[in-house]
């Protein structure tokens, strides 16, 4: 029976050259996976088809007129976070390949020129797309982080997980079937535990278990899932039943209280980015002008790494002879940090990561 | 399948992140600049204009600044205000450059 071609991956593939679109969609056929191949002439076009419809996989030449392929990539890490990305090039520079994994790019090929150099591009593609889920875990398709926890338990297994999203990264010490530690950038145990669950998306890895880690945890995994759970969906549950409107709001006055107690803080602003949204501020008399600002200064340096080719924007520090400040996005909201004036740059900029995975938590 | 690789394509306009310096004025006029030519002119003034705007909004927020650092995920731009100009460096953040 002939499978279902809607079910079939789709693959948007862009080079400016025809020819080599023709012969590559004729490759990609060969798949086993029996993709859906589309293919765009130039960057722009394929960011318009991506706006009208989904895909699983961009594959991207770099040099193309116009825009080229790393401003693509740059644009589309950005609007499509999930979508898997391919640079198929020729362009042998390390800078280009480098940049290309800075912006976020899930492999960096040079464009095949025998039969086992297509056969081991197409088998990379086939596991990338294998590895394809909207919410899940990377490595493990369509299971949550919570599901994959369990089964490391079940199976009585010792091992730690390292997990990152983004620039979150968390870590879970299993031993013998039972958490036993977990910390995430300055937090630990059960804290960091939970913080770490409430993670969507991301990537892990499993490596050596640690049996000499001390045991911070000390409640069974079971107990330990299920409450985590619960906490999660009544966290989810609550805005909507209350129809009330998305964060900042949502981030309550607990975490501010919490943000504004880190070392050398002086104040914590969370800000919807969108013009005149919400805020929420800790430490400030008057929020409203620098709300304004953090949220200007966020919309100011985001277009900007589209045209740079520099990847996401992932961090501001502010150095001010009476303060100083770090902002940060995270979904639709930002964090403004106010550190005290005589903190380095440095500093500013480790702290400001560090309150952003405790906001995110 | 050598075929794929016998007509490789010329030149195209492929940049280089750029790594140097330059120096505006209060009115954004670049009045210095160590950045290599190929380097968009102008990008250089769009960088110009977002950093004396964020300073001068800064100072208007009650928080006068005398240093910005923007992390992108493969360049860093620092400036130091001047004055009401500012001088602008822009370090690219690759796993070829150092970090910070």
């Amino acid at each position: 029976m002939q499978p279902n071609p809607s079910d079939n991956p789709k693959i948007l593939l862009v080079d400016d050259d025809q020819d080599l679109l023709d012969v590559y969609k004729q490759i990609l056929a060969q798949m086993p996976s029996k993709p859906e191949v589309f293919t765009a002439a130039n960057g722009a076009r394929a960011v318009a088809m991506l706006e009208e419809q989904s895909f699983s996989m961009l594959i991207c030449d770099l040099r193309m007129p116009k825009m080229d392929g790393l401003q693509v990539l740059s644009i589309v890490r950005r609007k499509h976070p999930q979508l898997r990305t391919v640079v198929l090039t020729s362009v042998i520079d390390e800078e280009f390949r480098s940049r290309a994994y800075s912006i976020g790019v899930d492999l960096f090929w040079f464009k095949p020129g025998t039969d086992r150099e297509i056969h081991l591009f197409l088998e990379c593609l086939e596991s990338l797309l294998g590895r394809e889920d909207q919410i899940g875990f990377r490595g493990v398709q369509n299971k949550s982080l919570v599901d994959i926890i369990q089964l490391e338990c079940i199976s009585q297994n010792s091992l730690v997980l390292r997990i990152t999203n983004g620039p979150l990264v968390g870590k879970i010490w299993i031993q013998d079937g039972e958490v036993i530690d977990a910390t995430a950038e300055d937090l630990s145990g059960e804290v960091a535990f939970k913080g770490i669950l409430t993670w969507k998306t991301g990537s892990f890895e499993s490596l050596p278990a640690e049996p000499e880690h001390p045991r911070n945890i000390q409640k069974s995994y079971n107990a330990l899932l299920l409450e985590t759970v619960q906490a999660i969906d009544e966290s989810q549950w609550q805005p909507q039943a209350t129809d009330a409107a998305p964060a900042p709001a949502n981030a309550g006055a607990l975490p501010l209280m919490l943000l504004s107690r880190f070392e050398g803080a002086e104040f914590a602003l969370i800000v919807d980015s969108t013009p005149a949204g919400p805020f929420e501020a800790r430490g400030l008399e008057n929020p409203e002008a620098l709300a304004n600002w953090a949220r200007q200064t966020m919309q100011r340096f985001t277009p900007l790494a589209d045209a740079l080719r520099a990847g996401n924007l992932e961090q501001i520090e502010c150095l001010g002879p009476q303060r100083s400040a770090g902002l940060a996005a995270l979904g639709a909201n930002i964090l403004c940090m106010g550190w005290r004036h005589d903190l380095t740059v440095d500093e500013i900029n480790d702290r400001t990561r560090k309150a952003l995975i405790q906001w995110a938590s | 399948m050598g075929l794929l690789n016998l007509f490789p394509k010329a030149p195209g306009n492929l940049t280089r992140l750029p790594s140097g310096c330059f120096t505006v004025d209060r009115t954004g006029e670049v009045v210095a600049s160590t950045l290599p030519q190929s380097f968009s002119a102008e990008l250089v003034g769009e960088i110009a204009t977002q950093v004396l705007a964020t300073f001068r909004d800064a100072q208007a927020a009650h928080l006068p600044l005398t240093e910005l650092v923007v992390r992108y995920a493969s360049l860093k731009i620092t400036a130091r205000e001047l004055r009401g100009g500012a001088i602008v460096f822009l370090t690219p953040q690759t796993l070829a450059h150092t970090q910070n």
